[in-house]
Formats: C-alpha cells, sequence, structure tokens
C-alpha cells in the first residue's frame, strides 16, 4: 500500500483549520524560525480517512480474530469500557488544574477515580497502597524496584547489590532491575517449570535487595514454593517483587500480598481489559506493603476529612516523579469501569473461565505436542515444537501457517528457557469452538509439517505482504521515507 | 454465582469441560496449589450491569467541572482535535492488536509507525526516529542514558529552562545510577545562561539539556551553544514541542544529537495526565544506541515492500539487563493520533494552527502589559506562551479567577523560588479574542481589588 507521503500532492487542503485572525502585534525574527514548513502530507481528508480506514485492515486484532498470545492476555476490551473514559467530563481535563489553587475542586470526578482504582486494586492484590503512575508494566517494575532501593538506603542496607531473577522472566524484569542500579542473578528452571529452589537458595545471601518473581511464571506454573521463597528473602531483609502481567490467572482467588509479596505491579492492559492499542498505551500501577508506603512516587491521592479528594505533594522518603502526573489516566479510567461491571464475583468468574480455557486447550492439544511440563497450567501453558525440527519446521512456520487460517499466532520463542516455544494464552473471552477450531488448525499444521513442510515455509500466503527480509531491514536502515 | 461479564463458556460448555478434565469444580484446577494461599471473597462491591456502570461513572465524571476557560499550559495544551481522529483512532483493528510482533498480520500498525517516524522526522529536522516512547519526561530521560551511553562519560548538565517537571522526573530516574547531575540557572534574559554552560562543559560532561521553546515559552537559537557541546565532545539534547516546530527553527538545524518531546499537541485530549506521547529522534550515527521500538522498511520474498520492527538487538527482550532501556510496551495508539492528526491537518493546515497560536498568544501580550502593574517577565520571542509578572502572588490571583470560570495561567513560584508573582499563560487556536479580552479585564479587576 502506498504511504500516505506517497499520496500527497501539493495545495491539496487537509481539515480546514484557520480560525479567525487575530492580527500580531510584532513579527519574531527569523533567526528563530524555521525557514520551510515541515513536508507534511496534503492529502483531502476523504483520502486520509480512506487510507487510515485501510490500513487498519491490514492488522490482525482482538476485534476480528483469535489473538492467543501468551503473556499478552489478549482478552476482549469491552466497548463501554472505552465509552466510559472516552467521556469529556474526563478527557477534557488538564493535569495541572489541580495544583491552581481552588482547581482541586474542579477535578473531584477524576480525582474520585483514581482513589477508588487505588482503593480496589489495594484490596484485590492484597497490599496496603497503591499508584496509579505507571505508564506500562516495565515503568511499574522500574518503579518498584526504585522503591526496593530506597527502602534499603533508607535502612542502610549498603551491602545490598543485586537482584535475583529466575531464568523464565520476562526481559524487562533484568532490564529494570538494571536501571534501578542492581546487578542481576539469574536462577534457571527445574524440570517443573519453577524457579530451581536449591539454586535459589545458593544465589540468595546479605547482598541480596530482592526477588523478581512472576506468578504463575511465564510458563504458566505456579511457584508452589512461593511462601518459602518469600520467608527465606525476607529473612535477609530483602524484598518481594510480584510481576503481575499474569494476574489475570489468580485475581479473585489468590493475592500477591498475602502469599508474602512486598511490592507488585499490575498489567491494567492485560488482567483489567484496557486495549493494548498496538503496543500501548498500557499502565503499570504498582502496589507496597505499608512499611513500603513512604517511598511511592509523588503525588499521592487522597480523601480528606470533609470527603473531598486531594492530592499530596509532601512525601519527604518518596522515590520522587516517575511520570509528569498521576499516570495514564485514559487506561485507569477504562480499568476501573472494568472493575466495576466485574464486581465481586466476576474476578473470581473471570481467573475461573481464563483458567479452564486453558487447561482445556493444553490437554487437548498434548497428544499433538507431548508434554513440556507436566500436569494442570494455569491461565497459560507453553509447549515445545521442537519435535518438528526433524521435518525442517521451526515455531515460526506453524506461527506463519496459522496467520493463514486466521488465528493470531500465539507467543514464540519465549519464554527463552523452553527450545523452540510456543505460549499460548486463550483468556476467558474465547467460547468453546473457538477454542476447538485452534486444536483443528494445529493437528492440520503439524500434519502439513510431517508431510509438506515446504508449504508451511512458504506461509503466510493469504496476507498482504509475505514473510519479510529481516535481515535486509537491519542492514539498510529505512527507518523513514525519503 | 452470578454471571460473569465478557466470559463466553456456557454452563453447558463449562461441565462439558470439566468432565473432559476429570474435575468436578473449578477449585480442582487450583488443587495443587497450598490451600493456605487461597483469598477471602473480595470485599469489593458486587458487579454492575452496563447501564449501572456507564451511570456510576457519567455521575463521578460530572464533578468535573470542564467549562473552563484554559490559559493554562506549562507543557500540555488544549488543541483542536479534528474529529476524524477520533474516528480513525477507534478502529478496533488498530486499538485491540498487541505489538505487531508478527509483521504479516500487523502492516496497518507497522506502516503507521513508519508514517509517523517519517513526521517526526520532518518536524524536528532529524534523520531518524523511534515508534514512541510514554512521555516526554521519560523520552527526556531515556535520552540521557543514551547520550552517556554514547559518550561513555556520567555527567549532564541541565537548563532550568527545561520543564521543572521534567527535571523532577531526571532527578528521580537518576538518582540510583552513577549520573553527576548538575542544573545551571537560567540566564537573565530567560533563556540558556551561555557564559555559565561554557563554564560548566568539561571532558566529563556527556551531555547538554535545552527546552526550546523553554518552560517560560522563550524561544531560543541555540547553534553557537550547541557548537561550544560539541567542542567538548558532548552531545546536546533538546526537548520542543511539536506544535511549535510548524514555525520555530527545527532542532536538526540547530545541531541537536537526540530530540525528545511531548506529543500531546498532536491530536491527544489532555487526559489529565495521560496516556500521552514521549517522542525521540536522533542522528543515523547514534540509532543504534536509541532506546524504544523502530520500524524499518524491507521486502518480502516476492519484493513487495513491507514493515517490520528492527534493529531489535538493542532491546531487552533481547538483551535484558544489557538492553538499551527497560521499554517494552509503548504508546503505539497515541503515536497513531499523532500521524492521523498531521496527515489530516497537512503542511498548510499545520502551518495556520501554529500562527493562529502565535497570534493570539502575541494580542494577549499586548493586551496585559497594559494592565498597570502588570510586566513581561522576559522578552518578546515566544510561540504560544510567556510569563507576566503581577504586583500580587500569583497563586492568589489564580485562585481568585479560577472561582470566575478561568484557568487563567500557571503560576511558577512552586517551581521556581523568587518568581511567587510570576504566572505562565499559554493561547491556543481554540481561545477567542473575547475570551482574551475576558481574561484581560477580570485579570484587571482581580489585581484592583
Ligand atoms: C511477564 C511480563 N512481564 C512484564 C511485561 C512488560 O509489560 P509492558 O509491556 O506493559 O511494559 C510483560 C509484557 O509482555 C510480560 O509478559
Amino acid at each position: 500500500m502506498k504511504l500516505i507521503y506517497e499520496k500527497s500532492s501539493p495545495g491539496r487542503p487537509g481539515v480546514r483549520m484557520s480560525s479567525i485572525k487575530i492580527s500580531p502585534t510584532e513579527e519574531i525574527p527569523a533567526k528563530y524560525l524555521r525557514s520551510k514548513p515541515a513536508q507534511l502530507p496534503e492529502v483531502s481528508e476523504a483520502e486520509v480517512v480512506r487510507h487510515f480506514t485501510a490500513l487498519s485492515r491490514l492488522n490482525f486484532s482482538v476485534d476480528t480474530h483469535f489473538y492467543p498470545l501468551g503473556s499478552c492476555t489478549m482478552k476482549y476490551n469491552p466497548k463501554a469500557c472505552e465509552a466510559a473514559a472516552n467521556l469529556p467530563e474526563l478527557t477534557e481535563v488538564h493535569p495541572l488544574w489541580p495544583q491552581l489553587r481552588g482547581g482541586g475542586l474542579l477535578t473531584q470526578g477524576s480525582l474520585a477515580i483514581l482513589y477508588h482504582t487505588e482503593r480496589i486494586l489495594s484490596e484485590i492484590t492484597g497490599l496496603a497502597e497503591f499508584t496509579l503512575q505507571p505508564m506500562a508494566g516495565a515503568h511499574g517494575e522500574l518503579t518498584g524496584v526504585m522503591i526496593m532501593a530506597a527502602y534499603h538506603r533508607d535502612r542502610g542496607n549498603t551491602q545490598k547489590d543485586h537482584i535475583i531473577i529466575p531464568d523464565s522472566a520476562h526481559g524487562t524484569n533484568p532490564a529494570s532491575a538494571q536501571l534501578a542500579g542492581y546487578k542481576v542473578v539469574t536462577v534457571p528452571s527445574d524440570d517443573k517449570g519453577m524457579m530451581d529452589f536449591d539454586l535459589f537458595k545458593a544465589a540468595l545471601n546479605e547482598r541480596t535487595a530482592g526477588v523478581m518473581l512472576t506468578c504463575p511464571n511465564t510458563l504458566g506454573v505456579f511457584e508452589m514454593r512461593i511462601k518459602e521463597i518469600c520467608d527465606a528473602v525476607h529473612g535477609v531483609d530483602g524484598l518481594m517483587y510480584y510481576d503481575g502481567a499474569n494476574f489475570n490467572a489468580i485475581m479473585g482467588r489468590y493475592k500477591p500480598g498475602d502469599m508474602g509479596f512486598d511490592i507488585c505491579h499490575l498489567n491494567l492492559h492485560k488482567s483489567f481489559a484496557t486495549p493494548h492499542g498496538g503496543g500501548g498505551p498500557g499502565a503499570g500501577p504498582v502496589g507496597v506493603v505499608e512499611k513500603l508506603q513512604p517511598y511511592l512516587p509523588i503525588s499521592r491521592v487522597e480523601k480528606t476529612r470533609d470527603g473531598t479528594y486531594a492530592l499530596n505533594y509532601d512525601e519527604p522518603k518518596s522515590i520522587g516523579y516517575i511520570a509528569p502526573f498521576y499516570g495514564n489516566f485514559g487506561v485507569v479510567a477504562r480499568a476501573y469501569a472494568y472493575i466495576l461491571s466485574l464486581g465481586r464475583d466476576g474476578m473470581l468468574g473471570t481467573s475461573n473461565r481464563a483458567v479452564l480455557n486453558a487447561n482445556y486447550l493444553q490437554e487437548k492439544l498434548r497428544p499433538l505436542f507431548g508434554e513440556e511440563f507436566k500436569g494442570r497450567c494455569m491461565h497459560e501453558f507453553v509447549f515445545s515444537g521442537e519435535f518438528l525440527r526433524k521435518h525442517g519446521i521451526h515455531t515460526l512456520d506453524l506461527a506463519k501457517g496459522m496467520i493463514d487460517r486466521g488465528i493470531h499466532p500465539p507467543t514464540v520463542y519465549f519464554p527463552l528457557n523452553v527450545p523452540e516455544a510456543i505460549m499460548v494464552e486463550p483468556t476467558e473471552s474465547e467460547d468453546r469452538d473457538t477454542l476447538d477450531r485452534f486444536v483443528e488448525v494445529m493437528a492440520e499444521l503439524v500434519e502439513l509439517a510431517k508431510t509438506d513442510p515446504e508449504k508451511l515455509h512458504e506461509a503466510p500466503v493469504t496476507t498482504p505482504v509475505g514473510r519479510l527480509d529481516e535481515v535486509k531491514a537491519a542492514r539498510d536502515m529505512r527507518l523513514s521515507y525519503s | 454465582m452470578k454471571k460473569t461479564p465478557f466470559c463466553a463458556t456456557s454452563e453447558r460448555d463449562q461441565a462439558e469441560m470439566f468432565e473432559f478434565l476429570g474435575i468436578g469444580d473449578f477449585d480442582e484446577l487450583f488443587a495443587e496449589i497450598p490451600a493456605d494461599l487461597q483469598s477471602d471473597l473480595l470485599d469489593i462491591p458486587e458487579g454492575l450491569s452496563e447501564m449501572e456502570m456507564m451511570q456510576h461513572i457519567r455521575k463521578i465524571a460530572r464533578r468535573n467541572s470542564t467549562n473552563l476557560v484554559n490559559f493554562c499550559g506549562a507543557g500540555f495544551y488544549d488543541h483542536y482535535i479534528p474529529a476524524a481522529v477520533n474516528a480513525l483512532a477507534s478502529r478496533g483493528e488498530f486499538y485491540t492488536a498487541y505489538t505487531p510482533y508478527q509483521p504479516e498480520a500487523s502492516q496497518g500498525t507497522l506502516q503507521a509507525a513508519f508514517e509517523y517516524q517519517t513526521a517526526i522526522c520532518r518536524l524536528t529536522g532529524m534523520e531518524v526516529a523511534n515508534a514512541s516512547l510514554f512521555d516526554g519526561g521519560t523520552a527526556l530521560f531515556e535520552a540521557v542514558m543514551m547520550a552517556l551511553r554514547s559518550t561513555g562519560r556520567n555527567k549532564v548538565l541541565v537548563d532550568q529552562g527545561v520543564s521543572p517537571i521534567y527535571r523532577k522526573m531526571l532527578r528521580c530516574y537518576t538518582q540510583n545510577l552513577s549520573v553527576d547531575y548538575q542544573e545551571i540557572p537560567l540566564g537573565s534574559n530567560g533563556v540558556a545562561d551561555r557564559k555559565a554552560f561554557e563554564a560548566a562543559l568539561d571532558d566529563t560532561v556527556g551531555a547538554a539539556i535545552f527546552q526550546n521553546p523553554n518552560f517560560f515559552g522563550c524561544l531560543d537559537n541555540l547553534k553557537e551553544l550547541v557548537d561550544k557541546v560539541h567542542e567538548s565532545n558532548a552531545l546536546a539534547i533538546m526537548s520542543v514541542y511539536p506544535m511549535a516546530l510548524s514555525v520555530v527553527e527545527t532542532p536538526g538545524a540547530m545541531g541537536a544529537d537526540i530530540v525528545t518531546g511531548e506529543g500531546q499537541s498532536l491530536g491527544l485530549p489532555l487526559n489529565f495526565g495521560g496516556p500521552y506521547l514521549g517522542f525521540m529522534a536522533t542522528t543515523k550515527k547514534h540509532v543504534r544506541k536509541m532506546p524504544g521500538r523502530i520500524v524499518g522498511e524491507t521486502v518480502d520474498h516476492k519484493g513487495r515492500r513491507g514493515f517490520v520492527l528492527t534493529l531489535q538487538a538493542r532491546e531487552q527482550h533481547i538483551r535484558r539487563e544489557k538492553a538499551t532501556s527497560n521499554i517494552c510496551s509503548n504508546v503505539q495508539l497515541c503515536a497513531l493520533r499523532a500521524i492521523i492528526y498531521l496527515s489530516l491537518v497537512g503542511r498548510e493546515g499545520f502551518l495556520e494552527v501554529g500562527r493562529d497560536c502565535m497570534d493570539r498568544a502575541s494580542y494577549a501580550w499586548h493586551k496585559l502589559a497594559k494592565i498597570p502593574g502588570v510586566e513581561p517577565a522576559f522578552n518578546r520571542r515566544f510561540f504560544n506562551e510567556f510569563a507576566i509578572r503581577l504586583p500580587k502572588d500569583a497563586s492568589d490571583v489564580v485562585s481568585a479567577l479560577v472561582d470566575q470560570g478561568i484557568a487563567a495561567g500557571f503560576p511558577v513560584g512552586r517551581y521556581y523560588k523568587g518568581m511567587e508573582n510570576v504566572l505562565l499563560l499559554a493561547f491556543t487556536e481554540k481561545r477567542t479574542k473575547e475570551e482574551i479580552d475576558i481574561l484581560v479585564a477580570k485579570l484587571e479587576s482581580v489585581l484592583k481589588a
């Protein structure tokens, strides 16, 4: 498809933007001004609408396809949550208004949403306090490990120099730990997919600042010895960090705080049904136990004695400003609408069905793929495509074959500790017919891999482009149109 | 148990699935997990129907007053958003997709991102741009890390004309890293202090950070100062307001090495602080040190053009703790809004919006300066925002005007000691002559009172 710049022609008017003129009082000297206007497209409004509508049709999405992308929780994004968050009374509020004296009273609605969302997230995670400021999961992780660092500094724990992370962890965990000034110690997984307990104990010492765990982990396996792990870490005054990317499995049933975690982030763009936007915006709120509350980022939303909401900037031990304001408010508002819709029973009802769908699919697929990890899974599971290597077929080939059959592929080649990994997360949004169809498609693809692997190497053939040359992209570095 | 909304399996499906799995109920799925971990039922309200939920949120939302006439900017601006931006960005094919990991099934997101990167390059006068970062503040921090990695040095000099909100964020993010963070006080004319910078530039400095227009709205041409930064082998980082780039000299032309900014003004609502759009652009030379996703052009086996995420060896999913950043999800939908906005208004329209903003500010400046006791804080060179000094505490004045339905600006005393009487006012194309006249009249009467 042509680029919008290739459709441009000089003088073609877009949306009429100029309003009633007000004459300026003076001109600004030329040295401060650009000599030529930016070469933006010159395309009619109708053509712009067609262009982006046509582009949208080139995408797979939850609204158009089954999208069982493991670790990403691609559940349905309710339209009512969109409608609620798009109310102009919410979208048109300037973030600095509450900082104008008297202005806080004009933003009580937005502040109330923030306050109540924090309270509810505290209840469902079993953690004392929340901040909604982090703007994605990774940003929540960084906030969390910075809170860890502030705690240790405050306690005089100067020897703390590393964070323990299992090898099944998402890449953002080690990257975030490093950005907060910590070294990373990686612990391998055992044959059940859990962090190897003996190797973990061997790695743990007085210099351990904390441990970052995903539970259930990225293999879809619950860390059974979580209590022992937490106790051991607390024994050296370390802190337990919960990566909540997989919270959809346990929502309403288990609370990270009750398990012994001290800090946790949730991905609102996963468990709480806010759309992923083709790569964001998300939100990664962070909850902490009571003793870590003083280190949370500034500002804090509070309810005053007269029942109004206010922002508190006076937190001397806080890590400071991680965001310009109060986080991705628009995303939080969607999650709030979702939480109100689910309510008390709906949380458990949701995680139950997410786990049921995953187990059903795993059992149905076992005859095809054998078992990577035995027993029940949580909301997702991983299997390996290694057995197809002898036919010259890789996980990537299976993935491309799925695209031709109208299914967005699961996450592939992650987690890194499983060769040819395929990670499937159906979510509670899918009905049984969709799950059964997925099984049929997988069976067809495995059969094809064995009988006519060349066909799979050619996939996808139904998309606007076939497999793209990534080496060429990196070598040529054509990163903009010229 | 009540029906759970948004779940697709029927009771009958469930019963059959239970049977297939050889279990009697949901609890058995969790049987292997230690029983003492299970929590009690949540203490949150019961679920609402869609209608009840909408009524509830409408009621809360009404507690906001959105009919304030807004002159408050300070980096976040109340611009008009053409209807087609919302219509197109609300297409489920865009907003319910994930990050484009499977390029053949994501050409829509990828091509739009490539077009966005191109637009950012053209606005800033730079060679390459990434596909987005969270916001202008985190983008600035990422730029600092990028510059320090590139130069192998650990000191950064930050002009105090850089947004105080972003400076607080920089301090926060650098507190655990071996970064020597030094701020340089603003020059008396409201722009970067040349002499102070030149004196502070030594061979430990990896980056110098400027903002143009700066927090006070003042315009500068930083070319000569950037040359000095380069003479000491450091990199120049510039944070910019993209709407100003309709008319203001580009950071590229001034020699900037890394450009960042807040893209909210390009078709994103104010939304009480987010989601916003951090953008970053740089030169080809530094692209491998750049954080975040980057979309590149390539071809498929038949030679057809297509787009992919590229140079991924910089990123956390491959490099883990050695990555250029920890960022994973960015704000792709916000970048999409920006490219839709820029395409809709186009070359001419963008220029017109910029001129309208500038003309309104110019008109207001002239009028405000005539109020007895009011003085411009700095000189006359601004785009759409400027600071004035009042004969009274600016926070008190703003408070009085808020009561009359006007957000008269941002009192900067909160961030700058000794500037308690200084008020920062922003003007967008949405403000009318009448509104400006009312602002002037009411301000005058509040000052008299
Ligand atoms: C286990 C896990 N942790 C962290 C993240 C990072 O979340 P985000 O992309 O919101 O930064 C992800 C996202 O894919 C994840 O799956």
